[in-house]
C-alpha cells in the first residue's frame, strides 16, 4: 500500500467503516498526475459494498467511460462524509442503496438507467446527482481529462497562453477587437 | 480611517459597499462628509481571492436563507438561490463580469415607447437621457470603460472569434469586444487584463473595476470614512418627525449596535434594500419605511438572462480570457414586429469546468449529459441580457414562515414571467442558435435561467409618488433624509447590464446630497 494514493486525508479518530480501492488505468489522465498505480479511499459511514454500489450509481448518472474510477471515488468520498456528519443523510443513502436491490450492480446500463429513472424524484437520487455534478468535475483528474487548464493568474493569465489561438475562423478586425496590451 | 461615535448624529450611514454604496461613500467623503459604511460581508483582497471556483463562490456570495415562488425557471432549477450577488466589501463589483453599456434614450421612456402592455407596471423614468448622459460620461472615466475616452477595446478571445463570425453570418453590424470596465491597458494605478477568465472569482490583477480596490480605499484616504465590516443592518429607525435618525445593526461579534445618522442611504442590492425597508416597519410606518405607495419590493426586475451553447468540431477553449468581453448590439431596439417590446444584448460567456455542469446546463443526466461535457473544449457560449417587464406582483416580500440566521423574516422572491419576457427569450435563443448553426455547429442547446444578478426596480424612481418609492434623485418620496443608492432605484431595467447606470445615478445623487446638506435641507 505504500505505493497507493490516499485521495484525501481524513480525521484519524473516526472509525473506518469501509474502503474503496482501485488501480490507475495506464495511459489515463490520472496516470500523468499520480505517483503510484493504486488509490484508496477510506470510509467513515458506508461499507465497502455500499460504496461500490454508489460508484456504479455515479457512473450511471454521469457516464464518462474513460474517466478514471478515482474521480468517481471522490464523489463517493464526499457522499460518505455527508453521511458521516448527518444521521438522516446516512439513513437516506443506505435506504436508497438497499432500494436499488441486489441485482442493480450487475445489470446492464439500460436496466440501471430504468431503475434510477423510477427514483428520479427521491432524495437519494437527487443527492447522488447533485454530489456527482459538484465533485466529479472539480478535481485535478477531471481537469486533466477534459483539458481544462484552471486558474491562470499564477502563470500570467492566458494572454500569452492561447486566449486567442483559434485559427479555424477569420481573424476579427481590429476595430471590433483591440490591441494586445504592452 | 475615521472612527465615528455611535451617538454622533452628524454622519451619513450607507448600507452596502458595492457599485452604489461604495461609490457613494467615496463621493460623499471627498466632499468632506463623514460616512459610516456598513458592510455585511468580510473584506477580501486581490491576494485572498480563491482560485478554486467552489471556494470562491462560498467566499463571495450572499448565501443567507431566501425563498422564492412563481413560474420562472430559477425557482425550479435553483430553489435555494434566487439571486447570485455578493456579500463582501465591494459587493457585487467583486464578482461582476464588468460589462458597462449605457441605457438607450428610449429605454428611459419605457411606458411611452412601448405603449400599454397589459399585465405590466411600466413607467417612464423621471429623469431624461441628456441629464443621465452627463453622469454616464463621468462614470465611464471613473471606471476606465473600454472604447470610451481613448481606452482601447479588449483583444478578441477565441470565444469572441466564434461569436463575431456567427454574428457576421447573420448580418449583424454592431459586434465588438464590448464596453468593459476592465483595463485594456494600465489605468488608475491598476494593471491591465491578462485574460485569466476568472472574473467571477474576483480579479487578482485588479484590472476589473471594483469598489473594493478603487472607491473604498479612495474614501478611506480622505479620513472621513468609517467602514464597518461584518456589520448587518437590522432596521432603520426614525424620530417623531418622521425622519430617519439611526440604523440598528449586528456587529461582527453578533452584538446589536445603534448608529445615529443624519442621513441614511440604502444600497443592499435589489432584494435586501426593499427587505430592510419592510423590516423597518413602525407604528408610524406600519407598511415599512418609504412605503406609503405600497411600491416597496414591487416591480422586481432581473433581466432575461440565459445561455446558448454551441458544440464545434474544433477546440474553442472558451475559459481562456475575459469572461464576458463580447457583445452584439443589433437587437437593442424596440421593434414590436419581433413579437415583443424592448431589446436585448447578446453577450459572450464561458464557465469554468466545475461550474459548467452545475449552472450552465439544463437539468439532466445520463449519456446525453455526459456527451455534452465530453465536448467541453469545443463549446462556445453566448448569454442573453434582455429587458424584462415590471409587474406589480413580481416582488420581494418578507416570508413570515422562514427566518434568517438573525431571526428576521427571510426575503421571498416572487416572479411570474410576462409573455413578453418569454417571447423575448425565445427570439434571442433563436438568433443565438442561428449564429452558431451558421458556422456549422454540431449541436446548439440552451442552458437554464440563472439565479438573478441584475436585481433592480424594487424601490424605483417615479415622477408620481403613487408609482414608486423615490424621486429622480433616489430620495424617498416619504422621508427626505432616506435615500436609495443602488439598482433598486432604477425605474425600469432596460437591456443594459445595470452597474454603469447605478454608478451614474449615484454620482448624480452624491452631488444632490452634498448641495442639500450644505443648504441645510437634509
Amino acid at each position: 500500500m505504500d505505493q497507493s494514493i490516499t485521495l484525501h486525508r481524513r480525521e484519524f479518530l473516526k472509525t473506518t467503516t469501509g474502503l474503496l480501492t482501485g488501480l490507475v488505468a495506464a495511459g489515463s489522465s490520472l496516470a500523468l498526475l499520480a505517483p503510484g498505480r493504486a488509490w484508496a479511499v477510506d470510509l467513515t459511514a458506508l461499507s465497502s459494498a455500499e460504496a461500490a454500489t454508489l460508484m456504479i450509481v455515479a457512473r450511471t448518472i454521469i457516464p464518462h467511460d474513460k474517466l478514471d474510477d478515482a474521480a468517481y471515488a471522490l464523489v463517493i468520498q464526499a457522499v460518505d462524509a455527508d453521511a458521516s456528519n448527518d444521521e438522516k443523510t446516512r439513513q437516506m443513502i443506505q435506504e436508497g442503496i438497499a432500494g436499488l436491490g441486489a441485482g442493480f450492480v450487475g445489470s446492464a446500463e439500460s436496466e440501471r438507467v430504468e431503475a434510477l429513472k423510477k427514483m428520479e424524484a427521491s432524495g437519494f437520487f437527487q443527492t447522488m446527482r447533485r454530489k456527482t455534478l459538484q465533485v466529479l468535475y472539480a478535481n485535478p483528474i477531471a481537469y486533466a481529462y477534459f483539458g481544462y487548464e484552471g486558474e491562470a493568474f499564477s502563470k500570467g493569465g492566458y494572454l500569452f497562453r492561447g486566449f486567442n489561438d483559434l485559427r479555424w475562423l477569420p481573424e476579427v478586425p481590429l476595430a471590433d477587437s483591440g490591441p494586445l496590451p504592452v | 480611517m475615521a472612527r465615528i461615535d455611535l451617538n454622533d448624529d452628524g454622519a451619513v450611514v450607507i448600507i452596502g459597499s458595492g457599485a452604489g454604496g461604495g461609490t457613494l461613500a467615496h463621493e460623499l467623503t471627498r466632499r468632506g462628509i463623514q460616512v459610516v459604511l456598513l458592510e455585511a460581508g468580510k473584506r477580501q483582497s486581490m491576494a485572498s481571492f480563491s482560485q478554486v471556483p467552489g471556494e470562491a463562490f462560498q467566499q463571495l456570495t450572499w448565501l443567507d436563507t431566501r425563498t422564492q415562488s412563481g413560474n420562472w425557471g430559477t425557482a425550479r432549477d435553483f430553489p435555494g438561490l434566487p439571486a447570485w450577488h455578493c456579500k463582501t466589501v465591494g459587493g457585487t463589483t467583486v464578482h461582476w463580469t464588468a460589462s458597462t453599456p449605457r441605457l438607450e434614450p428610449w429605454e428611459l421612456r419605457a411606458k411611452s415607447t412601448y405603449g400599454h402592455v397589459p399585465g405590466t407596471s411600466l413607467i417612464d423614468w423621471p429623469i431624461s437621457y441628456p441629464e443621465l448622459k452627463n453622469y454616464y460620461l463621468l462614470a465611464e472615466r471613473r471606471l476606465g470603460v473600454t472604447r470610451r475616452n481613448g481606452m482601447p477595446g479588449l483583444p478578441a478571445s477565441n470565444n469572441f472569434k466564434v461569436m463575431h463570425a456567427g454574428a457576421k453570418k447573420l448580418g449583424y453590424k454592431r459586434v465588438h469586444t464590448g464596453h468593459m470596465a476592465i483595463n485594456s491597458r494600465s489605468h488608475d494605478g491598476r494593471g491591465f487584463c491578462i485574460q485569466q477568465g476568472f472574473c467571477v472569482q474576483g480579479c487578482k490583477m485588479g484590472a476589473k473595476w471594483s469598489t473594493l480596490y478603487t472607491e473604498i480605499p479612495s474614501a478611506e484616504a480622505t479620513g472621513k470614512l468609517d467602514l464597518r465590516i461584518e456589520c448587518r443592518a437590522m432596521r432603520i429607525e426614525h424620530g417623531n418627525n418622521g425622519r430617519v435618525n439611526a440604523v440598528v445593526y449586528r456587529d461582527s461579534q453578533g452584538q446589536e449596535q445603534r448608529q445615529k445618522a443624519r442621513l441614511v442611504c440604502v444600497a443592499g442590492n435589489g432584494i435586501e434594500t426593499p427587505r430592510l425597508l419592510l423590516l423597518s416597519e413602525s407604528a408610524k410606518f406600519p407598511q415599512g419605511l418609504a412605503n406609503s405607495s405600497d411600491q416597496v419590493g414591487r416591480n422586481y426586475c432581473h433581466q432575461i438572462v440565459g445561455y446558448i451553447w454551441g458544440i464545434f468540431e474544433k477546440p474553442v477553449y472558451s475559459w481562456r480570457g475575459a469572461t464576458v468581453a463580447g457583445v452584439v448590439e443589433d437587437e437593442v431596439l424596440n421593434d414590436p414586429q419581433r413579437g415583443f417590446v424592448g431589446g436585448y444584448r447578446i453577450e459572450l460567456v464561458a464557465l469554468d469546468l466545475p461550474t459548467m455542469p452545475q449552472v450552465g446546463l439544463p437539468y439532466g443526466w445520463g449519456r446525453d449529459f455526459a456527451s455534452i461535457m465530453e465536448e467541453y473544449r469545443n463549446i462556445a457560449g453566448l448569454l442573453i441580457n434582455g429587458e424584462d417587464m415590471p409587474r406589480s406582483e413580481n416582488r420581494i416580500t418578507l416570508n413570515p414562515k422562514v427566518k434568517d440566521a438573525f431571526g428576521l423574516p427571510a426575503a421571498n422572491v416572487h416572479v411570474d414571467e410576462h409573455p413578453n419576457d418569454q417571447a423575448l427569450r425565445k427570439h434571442a435563443q433563436g438568433q443565438m442558435s442561428k449564429m452558431y448553426q451558421a458556422l456549422g455547429a454540431k449541436r446548439t442547446f440552451p442552458g437554464p435561467s440563472l439565479p438573478a444578478t441584475h436585481n433592480t426596480c424594487t424601490a424605483r424612481m417615479s415622477a408620481d409618488p403613487r408609482d414608486g418609492v423615490t424621486n429622480g434623485w433616489g430620495q424617498t418620496h416619504d422621508i427626505p433624509n432616506l435615500f436609495i443608492s443602488d439598482g433598486s432605484m432604477m425605474s425600469t431595467p432596460g437591456s443594459a447590464n445595470p452597474t454603469l447606470t447605478i454608478v451614474a445615478l449615484v454620482l448624480r445623487q452624491a452631488e444632490y446630497i452634498g448641495r442639500q446638506m450644505a443648504a441645510g435641507k437634509i
